[in-house]
């Protein structure tokens, strides 16, 4: 009597989507590091603006922004619904809710630090996939192709985007320190031999992916890169 | 320290049944010796109550050595007080200083409603086991203890889940109140061994269902309910659950 369709609506149905699509969003912080990291080719730009424009009119990159929509929504409105049930499991709160002792901070604070990166999203999409998408970009570089990299030197020239954008990559550090290895646990994924090479894998890269992130507006900020 | 001789200051919830809110009342526990557990520093404090004429407290226990699960105390943010591996029978006053005050909680879960005190109800767990957690057997003769070899690990891994002794310290400790690790627990102790394999996949499901009926949160895979299990059950028992709800719902 197997139960196929009550299976996303189950506890453990539930969580299985928050790590697919978690495990999905940090496949997309891969690709957007990578090519966001062009710019570290300190060419004026040149280079990255390529990666930019592929990225801008390959066909099968457009359609994975849909779906990367729909994963992040996803990811989102389950976490909410996760969350809101979460509360109701327990009416009435300890008095002495007690310390970091049997559990990290930041693995509590999952919902936190996520509706940090939800607000840093929105301006983050305001900045810079807005402008590409549907206002248009104004000048073009030397290839012809419209320079991204222009805008990017402009927006990170305010010091307070600058603190914005490097707070909320601490936040995705944390996000992710968690998040990482407990995808793999929610799908199922735990083995003595590999669990340990799967959590060592996700602290790196919890802390390499957002420190190059980090890095982009502090090098423009500070004219590390021209 | 010899005997007798630490005074300490007790906040104790009190909660007269299901319906009625609750609140802490202070207690002064005086002329405790640090050899005393946890329990018996109550049944000192009872005691004193008793010959005052008051309402003494109300608190679970059974077999006062660490195998009943019925001691449901959460000890200043900790199920089971501050140190591992324990029951509350197990906790002993040496764990405290002398002057100490110790907040005492029942385990807070609208799966687990209080019914006096520091006394809930964890017959959800029971509903739990009564959806899957046994293996069908006919009745007859026992039959011979050896005659479905079993490999040493897995007998192992299934004895070690089969420790959970139902105590809740898992959903008392878990900021969603899930009670996931002892439902994996008794998911895997039956799910590890051949007799059980026949009927695991419905288990699963329908432990699950009952699980997700009575209330319990979510897994956010903190590891606090390991931590603070008694018995030491591992989330490896989690991840194997996921396993196979995830391989009974898609087959």
């Amino acid at each position: 009597m197997s139960n196929t369709s009550g299976f996303l609506f189950s506890s453990l149905g539930k969580k299985v989507v928050m790590g697919a699509t978690g495990l999905f969003l940090v496949t997309f912080l891969l690709v957007h590091c990578f090519i966001n990291a062009l710019i570290f080719f300190n060419d004026g730009g040149l280079t990255f603006n390529i990666g930019a424009h592929f990225m801008g009119t390959n066909w099968l990159i457009r359609t994975m922004e849909l779906v990367l929509f729909f994963g992040l929504v996803l990811h989102i409105v389950q976490a909410a619904v996760l969350t809101r049930e979460n509360q109701k499991a327990r009416p009435v709160a300890y008095a002495n809710p007690g310390g970091n002792v049997s559990s990290s901070w930041y693995s509590r604070s999952m919902g936190l630090l996520g509706t940090l990166l939800l607000m840093f999203l929105i301006i983050h999409l305001a900045h810079f996939w807005v402008k590409s998408r549907f206002t248009g970009i104004p000048t073009e570089d030397a290839n012809g192709h419209e320079d991204l990299y222009a805008i990017m030197q402009e927006t990170f020239k305010q010091l307070w985007v600058v603190v914005v954008y490097v707070l909320a990559m601490v936040s995705l550090a944390y996000h992710l320190l968690h998040g990482f290895q407990s995808a793999f646990q929610t799908l199922g994924l735990n083995h003595k031999k590999y669990t340990p090479l799967i959590k060592k894998t996700g602290v790196c890269f919890s802390i390499v992916i957002p420190l190059i992130f980090a890095l982009m507006p502090l090098a423009m900020h500070f004219g590390w890169i021209k | 320290m010899s005997h007798g001789n630490m005074n300490l200051t007790l906040k104790v919830w009190k909660q007269k049944n299901k319906n009625e809110r609750g609140r802490f009342e202070t207690y002064q526990a005086k002329g405790i010796s640090p050899d005393m557990s946890f329990l018996e520093m109550f049944d000192v404090v009872n005691e004193g109550l008793i010959n005052e004429g008051k309402e003494p407290i109300a608190f679970d226990h059974d077999c006062r050595e660490g195998i009943c699960g019925m001691c449901s105390m959460y000890i200043n943010g900790r199920p089971h007080g501050p140190k591992e591996g324990i029951t509350t029978c197990q906790l002993h006053m040496r764990s405290f200083k002398d002057g100490d005050t110790i907040v005492v909680e029942p385990w807070r879960s609208a799966a687990f409603p209080v019914i006096k005190d520091l006394v809930v109800d964890r017959s959800s767990f029971d509903r739990i086991m009564a959806a899957g957690g046994f293996v069908s057997v006919n009745t007859g003769n026992a039959k011979d203890a050896n005659n479905i070899l079993i490999p040493k690990d897995d007998a192992d891994t299934a004895f070690n889940a089969a420790a959970c002794i139902g105590c809740g310290a898992c959903v008392a400790a878990c900021k969603n109140a899930s009670a996931m690790l002892f439902v994996s627990a008794k998911v895997s102790q039956l799910a590890l061994l051949p007799q059980g394999k026949i009927e695991a996949k419905n288990r699963v499901l329908n432990m699950v269902k009952q699980m997700d009926e009575e209330g319990f949160g979510n897994c956010t895979n903190t590891g606090a309910c390991e931590a603070e299990c008694p018995k030491e059950i591992s989330l490896e028992n989690i991840a194997r659950m996921n396993r196979e709800y995830l391989g009974a719902s898609l087959t």
